[in-house]
């Protein structure tokens, strides 16, 4: 435990400490089985659209509903695939949130330790 | 007086008061700065869409649909589904662990002075190469919209670096938000009523409006032709052309993520929390104004048609032109005035990014090393360095003149963003050998390599025939050494081989002891900064 906020600010012992915790080992993980997941499935999913889109331009030129092509269909795809992911993305991050405040619950609580706001970035 | 000149000054009336009433409130640096952290979600979700939805969106977006029908559409695509990298990967660590600009995070781990001067000089690349693109349009713009009033491309572009320097000198943060959130509200009503009316036009059938898409006539060197204009393939032509879509594609997905004027809005927020709320707000909104640029750049297609677009102004008027042909001169003078607004606040937007950069990075921390010598220095600084920012911008935008080819100058800004700023930002937070020659390396060979690729891309280097003359001609006559428009396909992946190749080159114990600090205060919001006092 910090004895100041000068030791908490100066020697880094207490963010490596904070680092190697449980807690914030948890977080992490919870963070990773989201992020990671749904980073690289949206990566995928859009870049189908422009090589396919370029590569393939005649079966993306297939008409499925009256002139509505695939192209245009896949394109509008995109949107609802962005704000799905982001509507998930929210719904997860309450439990990021959670986590996060148990660190910062129990780093101020430490005796005679507050992060000071005006170190916030220097 | 003509309609939209006074459209234009109740717009500016409004904005002028919100700068007044702003400049009223506290003030300090994390008032101008931040607008002391205390916009709310939704506010600063529209802010950021707001900062997002330039003129390019608006009239380049609705123009190049208008004239290549669905390869334009590709555009709205990116620029929205770029808002999840924003949304995942950014903008939480740069809330939790900065203060005003993207160097505060890479300050933490690395030597502040290098990083920042390099960081600064790539923020200030983009905010101006992006600025002086919307001045000379903002210019073009207004002197064709208000010629009947007898206004000239240099009043109008002088006008508008006047307005944009008084909204950041005096206004700060604040201002540029008020005036960024207005301006969004009045663009999104203003699509959605010309959306709704073009679907009126086609009597709210969407198979008759598609119907429509799928034979626009036009004429091509003296020759009638009829295509379907929901076919890919009308930009972007091979042999290069589906190489260049991924470029652009790479540019826009990891761009947005590093563009200076979209990460200082994180910093007005009061947390992490709230900085994600605000890009789920953004997306809202982004995703349904691009989706209607559907019904905007097509429409223009259909009802307008190129032939009379080409003559009356050419691809930027579609949307105004669309707007006049469905409910007359009024209608034509409010989109024209939204169009003028939207240049306006993201010109705005883009100053408070250089002079944050400029008086924060540069002049308090490389230069006096980050001491503010007496309080209230650096607020000084940021105002004197918006008079020269936009000093600078006027004088650029005039010696250009309105028709010189600056569309390039946005992709430019993209390219710099995606990869100069964003391999740094990511490497800092996620990479624990990284250290400060990777840093520098990266920032110096993504700029260098966007500049570079660019200056010999086709969007400068050309043949023009002879029957084109002055500032539209292509700035090299020759053929271009590199074939794409965009160069995020090779700048990109450059950017980070800078980055990780200066890492190796050199060790830095330091770095690599901090680096979980900055893993806890960026992951957790540990010691932020929080919401100011009233």
């Amino acid at each position: 435990m910090p004895e100041s906020i000068r030791k908490f600010e100066t020697t880094k012992t207490e963010w490596d400490r904070i680092a190697a915790s449980q807690q914030f080992q948890d977080l992490m993980a919870t963070k990773k089985v989201f992020i990671i997941p749904a980073f690289l499935f949206f990566l995928v999913y859009y870049f189908a659209l422009p090589i396919l889109v370029g590569y393939a331009p005649a079966f993306m030129s297939t008409k499925i509903i009256g002139n509505v092509n695939l192209a245009y269909l896949f394109a509008l795809s995109q949107f609802f695939m962005a704000w799905t992911i982001a509507f998930l993305y929210v719904k997860a991050a309450g439990d990021f949130d959670r986590l996060a405040r148990d660190i910062i619950d129990k780093a101020e609580a430490a005796p005679g330790s507050q992060p000071n706001p005006d170190k916030g970035g220097r | 007086m003509s309609t939209p000149l006074v459209m234009f000054l109740v717009f500016i009336a409004i904005t002028l008061g919100i700068t007044y009433w702003a400049s009223r409130r506290s003030s300090g640096s994390s008032a101008y700065f931040a607008a002391s952290r205390r916009i709310t979600g939704w506010q600063n979700g529209i802010a950021v869409a707001g900062d997002y939805m330039s003129a390019a969106s608006f009239l380049g977006i609705a123009g190049i649909i208008a004239f290549q029908g669905y390869d334009g559409f590709m555009f709205s695509v990116g620029w929205l589904v770029a808002y999840l990298t924003v949304l995942l990967v950014v903008a939480e660590p740069l809330r939790n662990a900065g203060r005003y600009t993207m160097a505060d995070v890479l300050a933490y781990r690395l030597k502040p002075r290098p990083v920042r001067a390099m960081a600064s000089i790539s923020t200030l690349t983009v905010s101006t190469f992006y600025m002086i693109a919307q001045m000379v349009g903002a210019g073009a713009l207004v002197a064709l919209l208000l010629k009947d009033s007898g206004i000239s491309y240099r009043t109008a572009v002088v006008g508008v670096g006047v307005l944009m320097i008084v909204y950041v000198v005096f206004g700060g943060m604040l201002a540029t938000t008020w005036v960024q959130i207005i301006k969004a509200i009045l663009l999104m009503a203003g699509t959605l009523l010309l959306s709704i009316l073009v679907m009126a036009h086609f009597g709210f059938s969407f198979s008759n409006f598609f119907n429509a898409i799928g034979h626009v006539t036009y004429h091509e060197k003296g020759q009638e032709v009829v295509k379907d204009f929901l076919t890919p393939g009308l930009r972007y032509k091979p042999p290069y052309g589906a190489l260049d879509l991924i470029s652009l594609g790479l540019a826009l997905i990891f761009g947005t993520a590093g563009l200076p004027h979209i990460l200082v809005r994180f910093y007005t927020v009061p947390d992490a929390k709230t900085a994600r709320q605000s890009v789920v707000w953004a997306m809202i909104l982004i995703g349904s104004f691009y989706i209607m640029t559907t019904f905007l750049g097509f429409g223009a297609a259909t009802i307008v048609g190129r032939d009379f677009i080409s003559t009356h102004g050419g691809t930027n008027m579609s949307a105004p032109l669309l707007a006049q042909a469905l409910a007359g001169n009024i209608f034509f003078a409010f989109i024209s005035a939204i169009a003028f607004a939207t240049i306006l606040a993201v010109v705005a937007g883009l100053t408070i990014s250089a002079t944050t950069s400029f008086a924060h990075d540069l002049w308090t921390n490389v230069i006096h090393n980050g001491v503010e010598r007496k309080p209230g220095e650096e607020v000084l600084v940021a105002r004197i360095s918006a008079f020269v920012v936009g000093a600078v911008a006027i004088t650029i935008a005039i010696l250009l003149g309105p028709t010189a080819n600056v569309a390039f100058l946005v992709a430019l800004a993209f390219a710099v963003a995606a990869s100069a700023n964003l391999p740094v930002i990511v490497l800092s937070i996620f990479w624990k050998r990284f250290n400060t020659t990777g840093a520098v390396a990266g920032l110096a060979v993504g700029l260098l390599a966007s500049i570079g690729l660019i200056l010999v891309s086709p969007s400068l280097m050309a043949v023009d025939p002879p029957t084109v003359t002055g500032a539209a001609r292509h700035l090299i006559q020759a053929k271009a050494w590199f074939p794409l428009e965009n160069p995020g396909i090779l700048s990109i992946p450059l950017g980070f081989l800078g980055a990780i190749l200066g890492t190796f080159l050199s060790h830095e114990p330091s770095s690599e002891h901090k680096f979980n600090e900055l893993l806890v205060r960026s992951n957790t919001g540990l010691g932020a900064e929080r919401a100011g006092a009233h």
